[in-house]
């Protein structure tokens, strides 16, 4: 069986500009962010980003490398719960926003997932959604006629990614994973509706480590799923990681302050995001040691 | 200690709360403020005892624990499922809304233009698919004009007025209540418009309609909200917020 291990900057070096990716997680749920902060240092650009967004989209924003999103929202899911950048680039007109109902993204990978090209869904009906997707979004009349006539519904067009990147606690050298913490999200959906597809996880394991370590039905990923695996430990900093380790809020807060100001960035770009993962790592470490 | 002059705003706002789920039976409460959450929590002890209550998270509470507090489990419902739920029109959600019209359209994403708005907030989230599914109720904290407007700049929830009447896939919108500081609605005026059933003890017609930018149906007929129970009263201070979490979204 293959080994599949590798860098962050290995897998972000598989990227091209234009490119559309996944991220999994929820909000500020167990989001890939050590991958983000890869391609923050790459100068892949353009890309279109479908996600339950949180400040894994905030951060590419800030860093100008997003022409796209697909989102149902974006929230940092604790005060003070708008992402700054996100906003930014809104209220800039900086991006196409493809926003939808958060079910329409699930019905979207499930469709990309199956090599459907389409399925029905009710949610969207009667909304400014329609309007958001500037004519790319159909709809489709039922063959079927029911009991109270034939029902038009939304023909939710399968959201194909070119790339997934997904965290999880725990995994194997050949790209077998799990999560450990209360909710898978959705991220086995965004590997099967991805052309490349890398997990990364906070730590990597022999196969029997794994399936003792992760209750079976935990086991979510399974290799054929997976084309790289990337050992990251913290690699969701500043978001949660199920069982591994709850969000940094005040690091949050810390990111949500500094983007009030272009200075108050800079210094948060300098010191946080300019070098390395291990320097990063370092830098919260020494974060966190001030603000004990 | 359960006469008028004891009881908050607060209070009143959460029996009205509680009142949005009479009748709901074994399905999945999703309140997303603390007085919706109250309210769920107080139907699940009295009238509503089959009520799903989540822990907010992936959790299926098998105890009414005060809000924040642990309880012992009888489920799991992460994301995927609450999607699965939605669709199956088990639930009732109480939605918070940065504006509302008269016809029940409810905005929660954005202030001006889609591409580019003004002021950017969560997106439309879950709004459309719970709107077009399944019961969906409102509570507002703060009644105001600013909130309840004549257009909302982005439909997140689908108001009455947007129902295609040809297209049987709208026959599940059901807006039952909003719940507001001021008082207790629904959408039974003419053309299934913003009706006044209650105002809050103290509560004059003349505030609700200056704090409206439509006018609002029944506003002459409405009645005052009910009195709560001795019993309510004790749920709600003793049992379900101890802390007092209520009087930080309610003042009065």
């Amino acid at each position: 069986m293959r080994d599949k291990r590798m860098s962050l900057d290995d897998v972000v070096g598989e990227l091209r500009s234009g490119m559309t990716i996944g991220l999994g997680g929820w909000g500020s749920r167990r989001k890939p962010m050590a991958l983000v902060r890869a391609i923050l240092r790459s100068d892949v650009k353009d890309l279109t980003v479908v996600t339950y967004g949180g400040p894994d989209l905030g951060l590419l924003c800030s860093a100008g490398k997003v022409k796209k999103a697909y989102y149902g929202f974006v929230s940092l899911d604790s005060a003070p719960f708008y992402d700054p950048w996100f906003a930014k680039v809104r209220t800039g007109g900086e991006i196409v926003a493809r926003e939808m109902d958060e079910g329409m993204i699930k019905c979207g990978l499930e469709a990309a997932a199956a090599r459907l090209p389409f399925l029905p869904i009710r949610a969207g009906l009667g909304s400014a959604v329609v309007d958001f997707w500037e004519g790319e979004l159909k709809t489709v009349t039922s063959p079927y006629p029911g009991p109270d006539g034939t029902e038009t519904l939304i023909a939710m067009p399968a959201l194909n990614l070119d790339a997934a990147f997904v965290h999880l606690n725990i995994g194997d050298k050949h790209g077998n994973a799990g999560y450990q913490g209360v909710d898978p999200y959705f991220d086995d959906l965004y590997c099967m509706a991805a052309e490349r597809r890398y997990v990364s996880v906070e730590k990597i394991v022999e196969t029997e480590q794994l399936v003792k370590e992760v209750p079976l039905q935990q086991l979510l990923l399974n290799r054929m799923m997976v084309d790289g695996i990337v050992e990251a430990p913290n690699g969701a900093h500043f978001t949660l990681a199920g069982d591994s380790y709850g969000r940094d809020e005040k690091f949050q807060r810390h990111y949500a302050e500094s983007a009030k100001d272009p200075e108050t960035w800079q210094a948060f770009v300098d010191r946080f995001l300019s070098g390395s993962e291990d320097e990063y790592q370092a830098a919260v470490q020494k974060f966190a040691q001030e603000q004990a | 200690m359960t006469t008028t002059e004891t009881v908050t705003r607060a209070e009143y706002c959460a029996i009205a709360c509680a009142d949005i789920f009479a009748g709901a039976g074994e399905i999945m409460a999703s309140p997303m403020a603390t007085l919706p959450q109250i309210g769920a929590r107080l139907a699940k002890l009295t009238t509503e005892p089959d009520l799903l209550i989540t822990d907010g998270e992936a959790l299926i509470l098998a105890d009414v624990p005060a809000l924040g507090a642990k309880a012992p489990i009888e489920g799991w419902m992460p994301f995927r499922k609450v999607f699965d739920v939605v669709a199956s029109g088990r639930r009732h959600v109480v939605m918070g809304a940065n504006q509302i019209d008269r016809y029940g359209n409810q905005n929660l994403s954005a202030f001006g233009p889609l591409q580019q708005p003004t002021r950017q907030m969560f997106g439309v989230r879950g709004a459309p698919g719970n709107t077009i599914n399944h019961a969906t109720s409102y509570w507002v904290g703060k009644h105001s004009s600013r909130v309840f407007v004549d257009t909302v700049d982005i439909v997140s929830g689908v108001g009455y007025d947007k129902v295609d009447p040809e297209n049987p896939a709208y026959r599940f919108l059901h807006i039952a209540r909003v719940v507001t500081n001021l008082g207790v609605f629904d959408f039974g005026g003419p053309g299934h418009s913003f009706r006044a059933l209650s105002l809050h003890p103290g509560v004059e017609a003349a505030t609700v309609a200056e704090n409206t930018s439509f006018e609002v149906a029944g506003l002459d007929e409405a009645g005052v909200t009910r009195e709560p129970t001795a019993e309510e009263l004790r749920l709600i201070r003793e049992v379900i917020d101890p802390k007092g979490l209520r009087d930080r979204e309610v003042a009065l």
